[in-house]
């Protein structure tokens, strides 16, 4: 839709843009830009700037078999946490919409999660996963030793991958529910008259009709659980056991402020932008073609 | 609803107290932990019922890992950022919309180009910027040899620096540069018709005087629902504040705090203090969210899409 009312003014519209345009120039493209400076530099350990170093740095990650057992974590993860979690939102929202006596006050609740810091949460799971304390920890007593994330890495990445999804039940429910309430009635009731039970209906009706909400989900969640993971798996494990359950983000966190390696840090900044551009490119192609079913 | 069916309805509700239990479990478990003494929290398996002690393990907490404070910076970083996103993102929205000027376009794909890049996947260099945020004005002048030539006619060599470590600004200000706000109000200032600006102007307001008397009073809804979404997600930041903040004491925000509350690995398990202490941190987004609800779901489902 083109506007046909414009005011004319010269200087009145970049005086009202400036602020917010040199935000984004220091906050974000400056960084930017210096991620891909470090990621083609080396410092040198005695000062005196930066030499060039090609593609060193990332020929050095990618000859790192720790880092790509991080990647595959990361996308295993990912995989995990969005299957999981748009799953148990999107049967939510399937039932809740329904919408049956009473059940507003389920539908409030399950918005919940998403007010809930990582951090916070992560501490809360923490405590019901402690193999010491008396939850899933109270397992240990009937088979001694068969619950401990501080020792065996599968269930640490598992136990954060739990609360991970829980966290985002809350956003993937309200987008989902939106989704099927935008569905007009009329076509689920001609469905019903033409004697397609409730389950036919979900599957063969409201699944194919909020596919482009499902597909929008799929990549924020892909997104999300890439780039988000920090503040979990820091309060979590820290990475441990023996670095188990360090995905990209922590190694990055990890490499750069602790191993002050800001090359290789920058390098595997830069390998994460592109994964997280290239979702956000299949996204506007994929809803570019297939959004227009009516 | 559109067909009557009991074994249906039961299943619904089967399903959605199921969900229900998996989403308040976390919540329940905080409270009744937090509520308990250090032997009934110890209790292997636990008793899951709120017992008496959950004041004691709120002061507990609160002195602990010195709440007050903290969460008065909260408070500062979660406004500050409101305050100054929706701020910014209307006026560069307005400018966007309603102005035709050279470099329109651009400046719109500049602004938005940042919606892709979350501040996680470029913390490193965002980072460094931070020790000085006027590095950027600094290299640019100094390859265009402005600086030299300064320094040559007056003597005055320029030096800008602008630490943002430990500060409020360095809180702030590197959350503010997103255009989550700004495509809210782009959107919503896209359905305004222009008659309304036809009509303003042939009454002889100006685009300024459009703005606030027009504009803003009809964006009150999008304001109030961009509010909440922004204050809980910047309530909720981790990762920046604690790189942010080397001088934890006085610029620490209680999100960090938690990390500290978490009994260590060989001290007491006082896992009834840590979860009262993840209570009260928990609380501020958690009353956003439930009693702001319907600006909240709004606010969400029009800002991302």
């Amino acid at each position: 839709m083109e506007r046909r009312a414009y005011y004319r003014n010269k200087g009145l519209p970049w005086l009202l843009i400036a602020p917010q345009l040199l935000l984004v120039l220091v906050f974000f493209y400056w960084p930017t830009s210096q991620a891909l400076y470090w990621a083609f530099t080396l410092e040198q350990p005695w000062g005196g700037g930066n030499s060039w170093a090609g593609w060193d740095n990332f020929l050095a990650i990618f000859h790192d078999r720790e880092y790509w057992g991080t990647v595959v974590r990361s996308a295993f993860y990912a995989c995990c946490t969005t299957a999981l979690s748009m799953f148990m939102a999107l049967t939510l929202a399937v039932f809740v919409d329904r919408s049956l006596k009473g059940t507003r006050a389920f539908q409030s609740v399950y918005v919940w999660p998403y007010a809930i810091a990582a951090p916070a949460a992560g501490v809360a799971f923490r405590f019901i996963f402690a193999p010491e304390a008396g939850l899933v920890g109270a397992i240990n007593g009937l088979w001694p030793g068969i619950w401990n994330p501080a020792i065996n890495g599968y269930q640490a990445l598992g136990m954060i991958i739990v609360c991970h999804s829980w966290l985002g039940i809350g956003y993937n429910f309200i987008f989902f529910l939106a989704a099927l309430q935008m569905i007009p009635r009329s076509i689920s009731e001609a469905g019903a008259m033409d004697g397609a039970r409730p389950v036919r209906r979900m599957l063969d009706l409201q699944l194919p009709l909020i596919a482009p909400t499902v597909f929008f989900l799929l990549i924020i969640n892909l997104i999300s659980s890439f780039t988000d993971s920090f503040g979990l798996i820091d309060t979590m494990t820290e990475g441990g056991p023996f670095g188990s359950t360090e995905v990209m983000v922590y190694k990055i966190y990890f490499d750069g402020f602790k191993g002050l390696d800001y090359s290789g840090a920058a390098a595997q900044s830069i390998i994460l932008m592109l994964l997280v551009v290239a979702l956000t490119f299949v996204q506007f192609r994929w809803v570019e073609k297939r959004v227009h079913y009516n | 609803m559109i067909e009557r069916s009991r074994i249906f309805d039961i299943v619904t509700y089967a399903v959605m107290i199921f969900g229900m239990v998996i989403v308040v479990a976390p919540f329940w478990i905080t409270i009744v932990a937090g509520s308990q003494s250090l032997q009934e929290v110890s209790r292997v398996p636990i008793v899951l019922w709120p017992s008496s002690h959950l004041w004691d393990n709120l002061l507990e907490a609160w002195t602990r890992a010195d709440l007050g404070p903290k969460l008065l910076n909260s408070m500062i970083m979660a406004v500050g950022v409101t305050v100054a996103k929706i701020s910014l993102a209307s006026i560069s929205a307005f400018a966007i919309v309603f102005f035709n000027f050279r470099g329109r376009m651009i400046c719109f794909w500049l602004i938005f180009a940042t919606l892709m890049l979350p501040l996680e996947v470029r913390i490193v260099p965002t980072y460094s910027i931070a020790a000085n945020a006027l590095m950027p004005f600094q290299v640019i002048l100094d390859t265009l040899g402005i600086t030299g030539l300064v320094e040559t006619l007056s003597g005055l060599r320029i030096d800008m620096e602008w630490n943002l470590l430990n500060s409020y600004p360095g809180l702030i200000l590197p959350l503010v540069a997103t255009a989550t706000g700004t495509f809210l109000y782009r959107q919503f200032f896209m359905t305004i018709p222009d008659e309304l600006v036809e009509a303003s102007k042939m009454d002889g307001s100006g685009p300024l005087r459009f703005f606030w008397d027009v504009l803003l009073p009809l964006s009150r809804t999008n304001m109030v629902a961009l509010a909440t979404i922004l204050f809980v997600s910047t309530w909720n930041q981790y990762l920046w504040p604690l790189l942010i903040t080397t001088d934890r004491k006085s610029f620490g925000t209680v999100v960090m705090q938690l990390k500290s509350l978490i009994p260590a690995l060989n001290g007491t398990q006082d896992w009834n203090v840590t979860m009262a202490g993840a209570l009260i941190i928990m609380l501020p987004p958690l009353l956003v969210v439930a009693l702001m609800q319907r600006w909240f779901v709004r606010g969400l489902i029009s800002s991302d899409k």
